[in-house]
Order: structure tokens, then sequence, then C-alpha cells
């Protein structure tokens, strides 16, 4: 057996909460801890002679051709919720981790794991939904697995999807990418998936239904890239929000953004619910949005072709990359002062009251 | 709903800005009270609008923040015990006890469970029977009557796997502390909107009759807090002090009747710890004793903790509006949101974890209107 990379009698968990050599919750959301659990725990642990190749997707070259690669496990509950279910999401979630790679999606696999007692019917239909997003995103479900765990050890269905597409020549996205005078663009409203996810979990009602906006990029995507091939960054943000996608981006590019607070798409159903729960939007969850840096000369063009498809129609300007504060997000508030928009430490927590 | 949009709107909130300009011949120090305005300041930068003319001073009105550590170690202690559903609203998680927090014990193996109202707990209790059930009651009179709803109908039902964890805060209190402060030099102070619409305005008029200082009852949303340092500095300006109510679409002078006749029932006043401050004087809430069966307190029998305060960290004389976040020696470097000192650091509406989150590139004057 080969040496373990990680010296696990001395380890002491370098995580928070440092103290506890535990998984917690923070771990599975999306900000500071998952990333510190991926660059101290997975990281070395899978160092070898090749950089481990971090991001949503990874592109590597196989026989010539640049491929994208890209794997998610969904977890979510309820399974299904307004606007979809946990089989839209496995489908279109990685379709979106590839087509933020600038790659068009063809196949993907899945793997479920299925809690013993959990209803066939309710299985067939998460599968009939795959089914059907598979088939408006233009990809196949070629290959998949099924594994049954005991009663009481799961939620109902977990479901994992890997996918692969094929990167174009010429094309060059990636986190690392954003330079200085970037426009940031935004493909429509946030925070729709996150405030739907939750007003069904947990039984809330905020005046009228707020549905989830999962959806498939990949066309989009391909819109951008017919106007403008030298798109630097784009990035779907899920878990953890818009806020959290734009800190890995600084971070990743070492560039300073700055946001027009004002200009940040928000539904005011979305932005009621967030307040009422003393959430802010910038931190919720989105399934069918992307976020993307493109050349200042070429925005008005990127934005044109976005706002002609209808997965881009909300498209809209909010910020610009500047060489103050890099590696930090700043917003102009709607008042005309300024605050950090900081990374998120694990989940948002409702407050008290 | 479109509540929200109204009470934020830049043209208005400029004219307010103006109004404060144009009154203000110095800078005055206002307090607000309530920790869910401290956070509204500090995200729209509505501080940094009017600095010249008034010093916002953050007082101690974050339920998360206050609350004893003994009483966070109780709910370790607690929801550590096997059988035990331990049920709290998520920002209560975070929040470092001595040497654990109620995330660390959630992943120790504890049923530790976020909840949106007391009423789920008691729901969980029902479902089930062969499980003690208790949540973790904090916070202000805001808080406090559908708390006391739940412990009433449990009895009612009679659901007695169901406990109630209180420390339950008043504010008036904390208010005349801080106004009794030798050293206090807070000119102004804007109420919580919320724990009026509850109990009402009648406490307020012999704070400022007997400390000569103006109070406008505030709401949360930026305009409203604007109205408020408006309507005080008006005030402060012409040499007056009143009682002003600013947020009446929420806030009728008897508050709400119905809730105070329900707290009057469950609960009883009692001095209260005040993490970062100490004992005030009847300024808690603890059960009645005809409703001490659902006292986690006495059902687990969690005596005899004792605590260590961090000795670096001086949230205390944050909350008190002594000094400002950025002036604690430790702020931003031994104390940050991830490994806080206090609990001020780690409550959202914290004002440093506010300062922390919010401000980390904007310079700081060294040296605060108060203190």
């Amino acid at each position: 057996m080969a040496e373990s990379v990680l010296d696990l009698s001395a380890w002491t968990c370098p995580l928070p909460l440092r103290d506890s050599p535990k998984v917690v919750m923070g771990h599975g959301g999306g900000g500071q801890l998952s990333a510190e659990l991926v660059d101290h725990l997975f990281v070395p642990a899978f160092a070898g002679d090749h950089p481990v190749i971090l991001g949503d997707s990874a592109v590597v070259e196989l026989g010539g051709a640049r491929l994208a690669f890209s794997t998610d496990t969904y977890v979510v509950r309820p399974l299904f919720f307004p606007g979809g279910s946990i089989g839209e999401l496995a489908v279109n979630g990685t379709v979106n981790d590839l087509a933020c790679s600038g790659a068009v999606p063809a196949v993907l696999s899945c793997g479920f794991v299925l809690e013993e007692g959990t209803d066939l019917s309710l299985v067939g239909r998460i599968a009939e939904a795959m089914g059907a997003a598979a088939r408006a995103a233009g990809v196949r479900i070629v290959t998949g697995d099924t594994k049954v765990v005991d009663a009481g050890h799961g939620d109902g269905v977990y479901v994992n999807t890997a996918g692969i597409g094929l990167v174009p020549d010429g094309i060059d996205i990636r986190p690392d990418r954003a330079a200085l005078g970037d426009v940031v663009i935004v493909s429509g409203p946030i925070g729709q998936h996150g405030v739907a996810i939750m007003s069904v979990r947990e039984g809330l009602e905020f005046g009228s239904q707020i549905v989830s906006d999962t959806a498939p990029l990949a066309g989009l995507v391909a819109a951008m890239l017919a106007a403008e091939p030298d798109v630097h960054v784009l990035r779907d943000p899920t878990r953890g929000g818009l806020a959290t996608t734009l800190n890995e981006i600084a971070t990743a590019s070492r560039v300073g953004i700055r946001l027009e607070e004002r200009a940040i798409p928000v539904p005011s159903e979305v932005a009621n619910a967030c307040a009422l729960l003393g959430l802010d939007p910038m931190y919720v969850a989105n399934e069918g949005k992307l976020v993307a840096f493109v050349p200042a000369a070429s925005a008005e063009a990127v934005l044109a072709a976005m706002r002609e498809h209808p997965a881009g129609h909300g498209a809209t300007v909010i910020g610009e990359c500047v060489a103050d504060h890099p590696g930090i997000v700043v917003a102009r508030t709607t008042f005309g002062a300024t605050r950090v928009v900081d990374m998120p430490l694990g989940e948002q927590l409702p407050r008290i009251c | 709903m479109r509540y929200l949009e109204e009470f934020h709107d830049p043209e208005l909130a400029r004219n307010l800005v103006d109004d404060i300009h144009a009154t203000a011949t110095r800078q005055w120090s206002i307090m607000e009270v309530c920790g869910g305005q401290t956070h509204s300041i500090i995200r729209h930068g509505i501080d940094q609008l009017i600095s010249d003319q008034v010093d916002l001073v953050h007082g101690p009105g974050c339920p998360v923040c206050v609350t004893p550590l003994e009483l966070i170690d109780k709910a370790l202690e607690i929801a550590s015990r096997p059988g035990v559903i331990f049920c709290s609203f998520g920002d209560m998680l975070r929040v470092p006890g001595t040497d654990r927090d109620l995330f660390r014990v959630k992943s120790e193996g504890a049923d530790v469970r976020v909840v949106y109202s007391p009423l789920d707990a008691l729901r969980l209790a029902a479902e089930n029977p062969d499980r003690e059930v208790v949540f973790f009651g904090i916070g202000f009179e805001t808080t406090a009557p559908p708390n006391a709803m739940t412990v009433y109908q449990a009895a009612r039902r009679g659901i007695r796997n169901f406990t109630m964890l209180v420390s339950h805060v008043l504010v008036p209190p904390a208010i005349e502390a801080i106004m009794s402060a030798p050293n206090c030099r807070v000119q102004a102070f804007l109420a919580a909107g919320h724990v009026c619409s509850v109990m009402g305005t009648e406490q307020y008029p012999p704070l400022v009759e007997r400390f000569g200082m103006p109070i406008v009852v505030t709401g949360f949303e930026p305009l409203d807090i604007l109205e408020g340092i408006r309507r005080a500095v008006r005030q402060l300006e012409s040499g007056e002090a009143r009682l002003e109510n600013a947020y009446e679409r929420a806030v009728p002078s008897t508050g709400n009747p119905t809730a105070r006749a329900l707290l009057e029932e469950v609960f009883e006043v009692t001095d209260r710890g005040w993490r970062g401050i100490g004992t005030i004087p009847a300024s808690g809430w603890r059960l009645a004793p005809r409703y001490r069966e659902f006292d986690a307190e006495h059902r687990f029998d969690v005596t005899g903790i004792s605590v260590t305060e961090s000795a670096l960290c001086r949230s205390g004389e944050v909350l008190q509006g002594f000094i400002k976040p950025h002036e604690c020696a430790a702020f931003g470097k031994e104390c940050t949101p991830r490994n806080p000192l206090g609990a001020t650091m780690v409550s959202s509406e914290g004002a440093c974890a506010a300062y922390y989150l919010y401000r980390r590139l904007t310079p700081q004057r060294e040296v605060s209107g108060v203190g």
C-alpha cells in the first residue's frame, strides 16, 4: 500500500472548527469551510505528478481533444419543490458546470443512492425528470449505478451525475482569467432557487410562490461565445450564491471586483423573503444563472446575445474588475456608501428576530 | 408586497440625509439599541453618509450576543444528552460556549435542529413522545410572545416531553443601565421598533424625563433608520428631550395587549445576566412557577457550570457603546468570525461581525464619540 501523504497519527484538522476533527454542515455549504476542506484535505491527498485541477469542471486533453469533465452530487430536500426536482438539478447542475468551461456538454453518468423503503414511484418520477432535462439540454445519460442503503441512512434519494463535454478550439474560460477592466454580467435575477427550497422545506409562505430557476445554460453559453469567443470567466453561482462565486473569482484572478448594488437583479419576492429570514440574497443559491467576466469592449455584444436567449433575457451588468483591493469584492450600496461583500464561512443561518 | 422597496428609495434617503446635514450644527452621539438596526446601518453604509453630523454608537440589542456564556454551556450540555432533540433558531448554532458550539455538538452526534418557530419544536415533541424536546428560548420582547404561546400550548395540550431553556432579556432596563453609567456620552437613543410593537412605548417617557435624553422609536429599513436619526438630531439641536414614535405603522402606544397578557401569564420578571455586561436588575424573563415543569434548567439539572470568558474580548464595552468594534485590539486579529472570542463577532447582528464583514477596507476614526 502506498505511503499516506497525510500523517494521520500527528494530523490535527486544519479546518474549522479547527479543534474538532469532525465534519460540520458548513463543510458542504460552499463557503470558506468547503474551500478549505478541498485545499487542506483533498488536494494534499490527491496530489501526484500532475496538479489537481480545481473548479467546477476540469478541462483535460485526451486524444487530441479538449474535454471538460465534471461531477456533482445532489442531496437536496425536499426531492420535489416549486419549479423542479432533484432530477432536474442533477442534470442541469452538471450540464452547467461543463458549460461554464465553455464546453458543449455531451454525455452524463448518473449514480443513485436509494434509501430502503422509498417508493419506487418516487424514484420513477425523478428518473423521468432527469430524462426530460437531459433531452432539453441536448445531452445523453449513457451510464449509471445504483446502490441501496438501510432505512434511516439516507434522505430517500441521493443522485450523483458526472459529465463530459467538448471544448471548442480557441475557447479558454477559467476562474483565474478575470482581468482588470473586465465587465461583470449576471444572466438574470438571483436567489430564486434557494428561497424556493427554503419555502417548502420549512413550510414558509411568502405571499406569492417563489419557483426555482433550475435550467440548462449550455445554449446561453454558446450564444455568448458566438458573440465573443474570448469570454474570460463563466461560473454558475450555486451554493453560496453570487457573493461566494465572485469572491472565488477575485481570489483566483487576483483582481478586485466592484459591484453596483442597485444593478444586482433581486426579485422583490426574494428580497422580501430574505429580509424576513435575515438572509442576504447575494448568498442564496441559484441553479439557472451564470456570471460572466468579459472584456469591456465586447460587453455590449455579449449582453445583447444573452438577452436574445431565453435563459439570459434578464442579463445585466453588475460591476467591473478593478486594481484596488485585489482579491476582495466591494459593493457600492444603494445610498452611495461602500461595503465589503465577504466570502461566507459556511451556510447562512436564519436570524432569531 | 412592495413594502421593502419603498423603504430603500435612494432619493428619499438623500432628502433625509440632506435634512440631517442641514439641521446638525455639531456631531451628536446617538445609540441604536437593536442589533438588527446595527446590521442595517453598516450594511447600507448609513453611518458613512452622516459621519460628520452623527456618531452612531451600537447598543446591546443583539439577543445572540448578550446570551450569557453560562447559558450557552447549559444548552451544549443538554443538547449532548442522549434522547434529547435540541431545537434552536439558526443563528445560535455558531455562538461559542466555553469550548465548543452547537454545530460541533451536532457533528459529534447530538440531535440539534434549526427551527423557524418554537411551535415547530412543540410539534416535534408531540411526534416523538419517547424523546425530550428542548427549545432554546432566547431573545428580547419580540421573540418572547411566540415562546410564551408555545409553553402555554404545551401545558394546555399536556405535552410533557417539551421544555424551554429560557434567557429572555428586556430592552428598557438595558437602556436605563447605559443611561445611568457615569461615563455615558450617548446623547439620544433609537429604540427598537419591534420591541415596542409588542410592549408599547409607555416604559420610555420616564427614562426620557429622568435622563433628559431623546428616544425615538425606530424601524429597521434604511429609511426608517434615517428618519429616526433625523428626528433625534432635531430634538438634540432644539434642546428638547421627548419620546417620538417614528415607526407608527407598526407600533401603537399600547403595544399588543394580547401578547402582553400571554407574557404575563407565562413569564415573570427576573434579574438577568447579559454576556459581556453583567447582571442587570429586572432585565429578563423566566418561566413563572406554575410553568416550572417546562423549564429545561429544572428538568435537566444543569447547575454548577463555571465559565471563563476570553481575557482579550471587549465585547461588553462594545455592547454598551463605550468602544467601537475596531477599537478592540483583538478585532480582526485574534478575533474574527471564524475564530470569534465573543458573541458580537459571531452573531449576524453583532456589531463586531458587521464591522468585520462590511468595513475591512474603510478607514475608521480612532476615537469614537463615547467612552
